[in-house]
């Protein structure tokens, strides 16, 4: 056995508290190993040719590198070895940074940790035998959760280039949360005006499917043959037959919370969102609906011309395959009435979350667009009366570790500079608007100018401090806060005031990822692969991430992001065959005593009875299907399956080696 | 094998000098590898006296690796996965969870004090979460010091 070390400096982000140099001259000592480097940066092009040099030159047949995290750099180096002929599965990496060397910041101390986990590595290596990839057939169509923009964008970008795309949606019609907006910062044009063409799009294209009002309701297989099942809710409308006359609507007598209006309006238990709604379609919320819940009324059975309404409907199960997945599931609003008690937890009416402001500006909501008084609003012998002086307060649920959202929320302060300039725009330049806020975080293309627009032009009177407190007193809002400027108490009776509430994982994140096996933080926001260098994959092959379901974005981010990620399925995609890992189980059928507990405990299905020639069944791991977990490798009673890459040997000798020092 | 270097606070670097422990760490390579990467990251000081061995999953982990390790020397052992639910392979924590669970039980019958092994969960993203969970679960195995004879 020939086997070559090299151990990294990586700048001085390893050599500052190990000495690679000595640690890379101690290793020559081990068992094995005829060829000792240490290199500055070996993941540099000229780190990775003195090592194909190396396997060349010593003719090594095996390789350490000890570097960073093997999730950094495994594929690099593996690639670096494959590349001077060696097999790519006879190398092993040593974590002597993320693990030991920015952990330890005592030098001798970091040296002797940093050789014993070289001496695992060459341990594991010693282990290790060639292994060849399998080649699995790919499925080229690509599923979309979620049909906000970020999902429209990626499944556009992806039927343009040929794919069949599925875009699943939980809600009755596509357009997520931008559908709700009323203008887009920084530039103010019509938010719908530039989604609704796109939603349309979508529906019209012959390799786009919509499903909406679907759920995810299992996922099997892996990347290239994904086989998910969708749960398509019971709406109690045929939709074949429901052509979105709204009639039902109009007619229904039992009124229902308005979810798209961010229930500043009622609307129907019968109900399509919004006028362009794709597909428009009508569902019936159960909840609310007199016949579900009183036996009586069937209005919308008798007003329906096209003859739609089915009380009798369930859920429908459809199976489905895909080669990729997108996750484009979005967020939610900070539910700031839970939290926020200081500011009247709700029960406040004039004070309102920025979502529901956004509802009351768009000329196609609630309110025509007219700025009101909520406390106003919907009262016999009360006029609706506009606001005077409207306050502004920013970082609602977010910045705040005390209601657990230390994170900045990216959008809310954009989105009040531009309610505010919308305001004085509505209701009339005299009004007095105030903006509390902690920092401006104005960073995006003309974000700042935008600012200053709102500042300048628009003397809207930014202030900087929190506020305390906010309480009714004499048909006002009192606003008791700091600036923190001025070093003052600042008090202001607002007629109404708008929480800039920021933005939280979706409803049901953790669970989606749970069936996904795709990770989540704390917050639950879906994990990139890598922040930097793989921000649109996730660590489970073939499921991608597009939009704020990652964390807090920006539309204009969500749609860059949007098409990276289309272009990352279509680079997946364009391969006819996916080269599958070789490191998954193999069972020793000599040694199988037929027990079936492999396949009682695989979660995919990959261990199956195989007839031998004299009749008897053995297991056989199938090679495509077998994803390498070994929890088999652990279940099996005669220890005869083991597995590639991770054998039992390996891990044995690596505890030896470590301990018996 | 080991040279006798010294730190800076006077003891043996070396793994086996006076008054150091030997804990050994198994962990999944999808959240609990991931997430002590990710305290390297943010330069969250750990104990030293700690090696950490890779697996896919701790469902691959069989209870013998962990009594080998005590066999050859470790005076303590922290298996560590996705929490449950969370799993990179859908179960494969879950079937751990009980044959772990069973050998914490078995353990001190075996003469071994329950703070010698812990099976814990942290995510990919629990940087700082890791950083406490080894370096208490040091601190007790430091405690009770090095097992005598060490061997099994």
């Amino acid at each position: 056995m020939r086997i070559g070390v090299f151990v990294c400096h990586c700048g001085t982000n390893i050599a500052a508290t190990v000495d690679s140099e000595g640690i890379a001259a101690r290793a020559g000592e081990l068992k094995g190993v005829v060829h000792t480097e240490d290199i500055i940066y070996t993941c540099s092009e000229p780190g990775q040719h003195a090592i194909q040099q190396a396997i060349r030159e010593k003719n090594l047949d095996r390789v350490v590198v000890a570097a960073c995290s093997p999730h950094m750099h495994e594929v690099t180096f593996r690639r670096t070895v494959e590349g001077a002929g060696l097999n790519p599965y006879l190398f092993e990496m040593a974590n002597i940074r993320e693990h030991c060397s920015w952990i330890h910041p005592d030098k001798p101390e970091g040296s002797e940790k940093a050789y014993d986990l070289i001496k695992m590595a060459v341990a594991k290596v010693r282990d290790l035998e060639p292994l060849y990839a399998n080649e699995v057939e790919v499925n080229k169509d690509v599923l979309v959760i979620g049909g906000g923009v970020a999902g429209i964008q990626t499944a556009l970008d992806l039927a343009e280039a040929g794919l069949k795309v599925t875009v699943v949606e939980k809600e009755t019609t596509i357009g997520g949360t931008m559908a709700q907006l009323d203008k887009t910062f920084p530039t103010i044009d019509c938010s719908a005006c530039i989604l609704t063409p796109r939603m349309v799009d979508c529906s019209q294209h012959e390799n786009i499917e919509i499903m909406a009002y679907s759920e995810i309701d299992r996922v099997q297989g892996y990347v290239g043959n994904f086989t998910v099942d969708i749960r398509k809710k019971a709406s109690m409308v045929d939709w074949d037959k429901c052509i979105g006359c709204e009639l039902c609507q109009q007619k229904c007598p039992a009124k229902a919370p308005d979810a798209f209006n961010e229930g500043i309006a009622t609307t129907k238990a019968i109900y399509i969102p919004f006028p362009q709604a794709v597909p428009k379609k009508a569902a019936i919320q159960v909840d609310y609906c007199r016949w579900f819940q009183e036996g009586k009324c069937r209005v919308c059975e008798r007003v329906c011309p096209a003859d739609a309404i089915d009380y009798e409907q369930q859920d429908e199960f459809v199976q489905k395959e895909f080669g990729a997945i997108v996750v484009a599931t979005g967020q939610d609003v900070f539910p700031w009435e839970d939290y926020y008690h200081e500011y009247g937890s709700g029960r406040i009416p004039d004070v309102i979350s920025g979502l529901q402001y956004e509802r009351m500006l768009n000329a196609s909501g609630p309110t025509h667009g007219h700025v009101l008084r909520p406390s106003t609003m919907g009262q016999k012998d009360v006029e609706p009366e506009e606001p005077k002086t409207v306050v502004f307060i920013q970082c609602i649920g977010s910045r705040d570790e005390s209601v657990g959202r230390p994170y900045c929320s990216n959008v809310c302060c954009m989105y009040t500079a531009k309610q505010a300039i919308l305001t004085k725009d509505h209701v009339g330049m005299e009004t007095e608007v105030y903006v509390f806020y902690i920092d401006i975080r104005a960073f995006g293309k003309g974000y700042e100018e935008f600012v200053k627009r709102a500042q300048t032009e628009f003397a809207v009177k930014y202030v900087r401090g929190r506020v305390s407190k906010l309480y009714e007193e004499r048909g006002k809002v009192k606003v008791r806060g700091m600036d923190t400027l001025l070093g003052k108490q600042v008090e202001i009776d607002a007629d109404l005031v708008v929480l800039a509430s920021g933005i939280t994982a979706a409803d049901g994140a953790s669970e989606l990822a749970q069936r996904l096996n795709i990770s989540y933080d704390q917050y639950g926001f879906f994990k990139e692969s890598h922040p930097k260098l793989r921000p649109l994959e996730t660590n489970t092959a073939g499921i991608f991430l597009a939009g704020a379901c990652q964390a807090p974005k920006d539309i204009p981010t969500t749609v860059a992001q949007a098409s990276g990620t289309a272009a990352k399925v279509l680079g997946l995609l364009a391969k006819d065959k996916l080269k599958t890992s070789p490191m998954i189980a193999r069972v020793d059928q000599n040694r199988c005593v037929s027990c079936w507990k492999c396949i009682e405990v695989c979660p995919f299905s990959a261990p199956e009875k195989e007839e031998l020639r004299d009749g008897s069944y053995k297991s056989h791991i199938i090679e495509t299907v077998c994803q390498g977990c070994g929890i088999c490798v652990a279940t099996c009673p005669v220890n005869c399956i083991d597995l590639k890459g991770f054998g039992t040997q390996s891990v044995l000798d690596q505890i030896e080696e470590v301990l018996l020092t | 094998m080991a040279q006798a270097t010294e730190t800076a606070t006077g003891t043996t670097a070396s793994w086996d000098g006076e008054g150091r422990v030997k804990v050994v760490g198994i962990l999944c390579n999808w959240c609990s590898y991931a997430g002590a990467d990710g305290a390297g990251t943010a330069r969250l000081r750990q104990p030293f006296d700690f090696r950490i061995v890779r697996v896919p999953c701790t469902g691959r982990i069989d209870p013998l690796h962990i009594l080998k390790a005590f066999e050859k020397g470790a005076d303590g052992v922290l298996v560590s996965g996705c929490h449950p639910g969370d799993c990179h392979y859908a179960e494969g924590n879950y079937y751990a969870r009980r044959k772990l669970e069973l050998l914490e039980r078995m353990l001190p019958q075996l003469g071994f004090e329950p703070e010698r092994f812990k099976y814990t969960w942290v995510s990919a993203s629990e940087a700082q979460r890791w950083q406490q969970v080894v370096t208490e679960f040091i601190k007790g195995v430091e405690k009770l010091g090095p097992r005598e004879g060490r061997a099994l």
